[in-house]
């Protein structure tokens, strides 16, 4: 498999912040990559050393065989980009924007044209196509300025946090906009703060924290070297609680937790559902009702605890990044 | 959901050779003009914009007008509202330069330069399409004025051919000045500090000059600042162009000084702002 994107030994600093401190990446041709870590971690700086919007100080990068400072402009050609924010112009109407996109990437206007009208279909916009994207919620500027980073037919597409911000439901249509996109065979790099984004989207992932990659892998191979998933059961009866214990010790040898106060019982699992349904079963011929199952998944938070021994929370504290749910300038400026 | 993304949309990547590059030349001005409409659409959705951008020069010709234009004796024997006009022209392009600061640090905050940066467009054409479309805005503001004071006494002086002179001698100066305010607005970043980024300088230069009143009138050391500061150069070049020779300390020696600084402001600021334009983030 050829490399799309490689990444060598890349420095960036602003002024004391170190935001890249030796970062190297290979990412294969027509997979996904993501990109996980908290705020101020270096991700956009990343994303956009290798998008020419920022030349490195040190180290060497390549999308496609192209140096990101030597050949930018043929790289601008194959490469498309939504930012961490969605920037889309909010007086434009969205085919407007489509438009616009397309004539700068010199499609000729009756090309740019077919385009967007093709775009707006498939990013469900049709209706609002004719309405300025001011109007339109944070999810179909979302959509809207996903559809602009595909109106060069990309063969490389950065995502910087393509769903921060979004509601659940929401967040669920855009996997599936990204998930089809990749079928198409684009190659994908995107950005995230969610373990179980970087998890349901990518085929590897990259954990970075202040300028430096801390682990890499595959989503698997990333989980069970940072933490499992965790089983979480509340039983109807306090009381039978030691009951419960020793069922859960008869199917696993791991450390189980208790809290006898709330009848909750933890237990840290490595293959989830045929664990479930085993404890299920046992519960159930020890005659041991239950109120409450959930299979958790290990968070960033747990990710980072068992990497650095720190919570990603106390980290990002300390930086002048966005908190994930503050609002978006886009938004901001509307009464502007 | 079905595939319908059918249009082949490779984007052309012209070769080095002489074709190629006259291809990629020819961008710098279609760009241009793409950016340009995209901002001149700003003015047509958002109405509010254009109203207020004329309303407060028309205030300041009614209020020099009628409140302080009677205390104010210009030399020579002109009334003074075809004093005033050619200053308030002026007045006006440079005011609206500070949209230009406001729009670019926009576009900086809401991620719209990083987008534009991200696509192969000519570099210059970002710049260049905001300048255009506040100069053309500008056409139609100094057409307003000069309308608002024919209703209430101006008149040109001088024959068509030098009137049509002196709008464009306006135009261009403001045309001038927003490479000035481009370069500030990318330097602010900030829309809320580009409001005030993009004002305060221009405020001075324009009252400590010879826009509403004489400069003899001022008192030595302003007057020194005000003969020599360039807008005064091009206030009294829209006057000599607008009135002729009855056009108090003005001659066409200020023409050829107004086209110097104006060249000379271009050949700072327009390499300055691409320059600034291509490393901000
Ligand atoms: N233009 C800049 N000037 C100064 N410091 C910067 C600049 N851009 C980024 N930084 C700093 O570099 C570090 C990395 O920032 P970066 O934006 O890459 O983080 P991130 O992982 O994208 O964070 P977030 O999740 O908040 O978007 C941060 O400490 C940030 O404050
Ligand atoms: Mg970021």
């Amino acid at each position: 498999m050829t490399e799309a994107i490689i990444v060598e030994e890349v420095h960036k600093r602003f002024g004391d912040v170190h935001a890249l401190a030796g970062v190297s990446l290979s990412i294969p041709e027509q997979t996904v990559f993501a990109l996980l870590g908290p705020n101020g971690a270096g991700k956009t700086t990343l994303v956009n050393v290798l998008t020419t919007l920022l030349f490195p100080d040190a180290g060497h990068a390549s999308v496609l065989g192209l140096d990101v400072v030597n050949d930018r402009q043929h790289l601008r050609n194959v490469i498309g980009l939504a930012g961490q924010y969605a920037a889309v112009d909010q007086y434009l109407t969205g085919r407007e924007n489509l438009i616009m996109v397309g004539e700068l990437y010199h499609l000729g206007r009756a090309t740019a044209r077919k385009r967007a009208d093709e775009l707006l279909v498939r990013f469900s916009l049709v209706d609002a196509a004719d309405r300025p994207a001011k109007t339109y919620s944070g999810g179909m500027r979302h959509r809207l300025d996903l559809a602009a980073s595909l109106v060069g037919n990309p063969k490389v597409l950065f995502l910087d946090e393509p769903t921060t911000g979004l509601d659940p439901r929401t967040r669920l249509d855009m996997w599936n906009l990204i998930r089809e996109l990749v079928r198409e065979g684009t190659t994908l790099m995107l950005t995230t703060q969610y373990l179980e984004e970087a998890d349901e989207l990518a085929d590897q992932i990259a954990v970075i924290d202040e300028g430096r990659i801390i682990a890499e892998g595959t989503a698997d191979a990333l989980k069970s070297q940072i933490g499992k998933d965790v089983l979480e059961l509340r039983i109807e009866d306090n009381g039978r609680l030691s009951d419960a214990a020793a069922v859960l010790r008869s199917v696993s040898s791991e450390e189980l937790q208790t809290e006898p106060e709330t009848g909750r019982l933890f237990l840290p699992v490595t293959n989830g559902a045929s664990t479930v349904i085993d404890v299920v079963r046992r519960l159930d011929s020890a005659a041991i009702d239950l109120a409450e199952l959930s299979l958790r998944r290990p968070s960033l938070d747990d990710v980072f605890l068992s990497l650095t021994g720190r919570r990603a929370q106390e980290h990002a504290n300390g930086q002048t990044g966005h908190p994930a749910d503050q609002p978006q300038p886009a938004a901001r400026s509307e009464t502007a | 959901m079905t595939t319908v993304l059918k249009t082949e949309a490779s984007p052309p990547r012209p070769g080095t050779d002489l074709a190629g590059r006259l291809q990629r030349f020819s961008w710098n001005f279609t760009d241009t003009f793409v950016v340009a409409r995209r901002n001149l659409i700003r003015y047509v959705r958002l109405p509010q914009l254009l109203v207020f951008s004329t309303i407060q020069p028309i205030m300041f010709v009614l209020l020099f007008a009628y409140v302080f234009g009677g205390a104010i004796t210009v030399p020579g024997n002109i009334d003074y509202i075809n004093y005033l006009i050619p200053g308030i022209m002026i007045q006006t392009v440079l005011f609206g330069a500070s949209q230009t600061t406001v729009g670019l640090a926009e576009d900086l905050s809401q991620g719209m330069i990083d987008r534009f940066r991200s696509l192969p467009m000519a570099r210059s054409a970002v710049l260049a399409g905001r300048t255009l479309a506040d100069s053309i805005r500008n056409v139609f503001v100094v057409l307003l004025m000069v309308g608002v004071g024919y209703l209430i006494g101006f008149s040109f002086q001088n024959g068509l051919p030098a009137a049509i002179a002196a709008i464009l001698i306006v135009v261009a100066f403001g045309h001038a000045f927003s490479w000035i305010s481009a370069f500030l607005g990318l330097i602010t970043k900030d829309p809320e500090a580009a409001q005030v980024a993009g004002f305060v300088w221009i405020f001075p230069l324009v009252f400590a000059s010879s826009a509403f009143v004489p400069v003899e009138t001022m008192p030595d050391w302003l007057q020194a600042f005000a003969e020599v500061q360039p807008i005064s150069r091009t206030i009294n070049a829209a006057r000599y162009l607008t009135l002729g020779d009855a056009a108090p300390g003005a001659s066409m020696t200020d023409v050829w000084l107004t086209l110097v600084w104006m060249a000379g402001i271009m050949a700072v600021f327009v390499p300055l702002s691409i320059w600034q334009y291509r490393r901000s983030t």
